[in-house]
């Protein structure tokens, strides 16, 4: 037999004397700060982020962001491989837009082999069209995952359901759904299927609408700007300092886009804008966000009409690998099919730095080369590395439940922070 | 004002500490006699030349030669829009240079990643850690001399180099055991 206890459960006027018994003369509670462990597994920190919280309260006193669960030595593995190699390991950096990745590390590598002026006109159309829909999938999942760590789960089914349009897209182009490993050096790994422009255009139009209901969702909806609205505010001049850029930098308000400011690929005739922030807090980041998407389908329209026909791959056999029948009956081009296979292209030696603008912020490579086939050192810029470095001057001051919604207007992936 | 321009600003101010800027590609480039004054060189360009954006920091092993490391800076203006890359030399007796998180916060990541990475210590870093890699591992896994196969590590009670015990692992569901508890994936006494 089990014997009944009597619990004794007092008042709350008793419960609040309890409690005021327990504070000391200044006012503070009795007892030390707690630490709490958020992560690596946890779901709003979309991935294997851990961040380490030192709360008084609710009330976040310090943070400690610890990175580098999902580190696998990417620097370390390009200098052992050709520079075509790595196009596939650059798949997996930003996870959420692996075209973009593609285009942003071929573009690093001609600008060092001297080519990145006779990319076709042709190549350089599908280059945007790749980057701008990797920025409409990837924005498409950050908004989505915001929205529902801070509670309107709906829109991230709503969202979700375009991206799954986005990969029937992308399968169709490349052969892979997340591993697109599309470009090449020089060019592309293949040429657009018949009838996929038409695809595209309707699934622009498909997702306009999706882009409205989003926004219905969300813009005016009182729950979500009661979570985000002046919470995670930093100035522009913290975010410059920090290094922070991407949307994460336009909220606060700096009109900075490095396709504007430093136009590549076809950027420069192409006409869109850049939207920015005005205070900064997580609710201008999402705003920039779902102002991109459409500025991105602005984009892909143009591109639609504007596309030029032509080759698709720069016309030179010392970094393109040659058309197949021309290998088997001509010399020439069987040497240099042997030598782009065995021994990479003939990069000249010296050292560049390229960024280009990705879903994320600037996606950076800094190319330092001795001549040859594989690159002597490899540093890749990581936006969502520098993004995130703000975490430890961003959090304390904000309550527990902040977190989660600071981290998803952040947007970051950890496949590119840990590299 | 051209990058180029801006270059030669410094080494009007710095002297023969600054290099001839070069040019390749269309970044300028330009080298640091002393790398334990690039603090004070970073200071200057970010105050008097507006170079507000550490855009990257990274650091190549020249193995081999001497000195061995080469620290690299990108800087960037957000205000003129220029690009200026600094570079300066790092023998491995020394391996230290001084941070330069006082002149940009971004930095402080970065260096942590150039020590882990490289093993340059930065002398005056609030929090120079291990980031990418645990704390306590042993090696500078971006230095040329360490194989591209890793070596084996141990973390003492967290991860091991051996091979996985097949049974009585944590992940380990025991097939052939007496009931359904004692079958359940959890660590167990091996006899």
């Amino acid at each position: 037999m089990s014997t009944v206890k009597e619990i004794e459960i007092k008042d709350a006027a008793a419960r609040a004397a309890d409690a005021a018994a327990d504070l000391d003369e200044d006012g503070d509670m009795h007892g030390e700060k707690m630490v709490l462990n958020m992560g690596p597994s946890h779901p709003a920190t979309h991935g294997v982020l851990r961040i380490t919280l030192e709360l008084d309260g609710e009330v976040i006193t310090k943070a400690i962001p610890d990175v580098g669960y999902l580190h696998r030595g990417d620097e370390k593995i390009a200098e052992n491989m050709t520079y075509t190699q790595f196009i596939p390991y650059t798949d997996r950096l930003d996870y959420l837009a692996p075209l973009a990745n593609n285009v942003a590390y071929a573009l690093a590598v001609e600008k060092l082999a001297g080519i990145d002026e006779l990319l076709t006109p042709r190549c350089q159309y599908i280059r945007v069209i790749c980057c701008e829909l990797a920025r409409i999938s990837a924005h498409l999942l950050g908004l989505g995952a915001f929205a529902m760590d801070v509670g309107a789960v709906t829109v991230f089914l709503h969202t979700f359901t375009e991206r799954e349009k986005i990969y029937d897209l992308i399968e169709e182009l490349t052969g892979a759904r997340f591993t697109t490993t599309y470009t090449r050096i020089g060019g592309l790994s293949r040429d657009l299927p018949d009838g996929w422009l038409a695809k595209l255009s309707k699934f622009l139009d498909q997702v306009q609408v999706n882009f409205d209901e989003s926004e219905k969702l969300l813009s005016r909806n009182p729950i979500f700007q009661d979570r985000t609205k002046d919470v995670g505010v930093y100035s522009a001049e913290e975010a410059i300092d920090f290094g922070m850029t991407g949307p994460n930098l336009r909220g606060s308000g700096v009109e900075f886009d490095l396709r504007k400011a430093h136009p590549y690929l076809v950027y420069d005739q192409l006409d869109f804008e850049i939207p920015v922030g005005s205070k900064g807090d997580c609710y201008d980041r999402y705003l920039v966000r779902m102002e991109e998407m459409r500025q991105s389908a602005h984009l892909l329209k143009q591109c639609i009409k504007a596309l030029p026909g032509g080759p698709i791959n720069v016309d030179d056999g010392k970094f393109v690998l040659p058309v197949k029948n021309k290998v088997l009956t001509s010399m020439e081009e069987l040497i240099h099919q042997f030598m782009l296979v065995t021994q990479g292209g003939n990069i000249p030696p010296g050292e560049v730095y390229f960024a280009a603008e990705n879903p994320k912020g600037e996606l950076g490579f800094y190319i330092n080369s001795k001549g040859g086939g594989t690159p002597h050192r490899l540093k890749i810029r990581a936006p969502s590395f520098v993004n995130l470095s703000i975490l430890s001057h961003l959090l304390p001051g904000n309550m527990v439940s902040d977190v989660v919604a600071i981290l998803g207007s952040l947007d970051f992936v950890m496949g590119e922070c840990d590299r | 004002m051209t990058s180029t321009e801006k270059a030669n600003q410094l080494r009007e101010q710095f002297g023969d500490l600054i290099s001839e800027p070069s040019e390749f590609r269309g970044e300028v480039t330009i080298e640091l006699g002393d790398v334990q004054r690039i603090a004070e060189v970073c200071a200057y360009a970010k105050k008097e030349q507006g170079f507000d954006y550490l855009v990257d920091l990274s650091s190549v092993d020249n193995y081999g030669d001497d000195p061995r490391f080469t620290l690299v800076y990108e800087l960037y203006g957000y205000g003129h829009g220029c690009h200026l890359r600094l570079k300066a030399d790092l023998s491995e007796e020394v391996g230290e240079a001084p941070t330069v998180t006082g002149v940009w916060r971004t930095a402080d990541w970065h260096e942590r990643e150039v020590y882990d990475m490289m093993g340059i210590r930065f002398a005056g870093h609030p929090d120079l850690r291990r980031i990418l890699m645990w704390e306590g591992y042993p090696f500078y896994p971006l230095r040329k001399d360490f194989p591209l196969a890793g070596r084996p590590t141990d973390m003492p009670d967290v991860a091991f180099s051996d091979k996985a015990p097949l049974e009585g692992g944590p992940f380990v569901t025991s097939a052939g055991a007496q009931d359904a508890e004692a079958g359940e994936p959890r660590a167990k006494q091996v006899d």
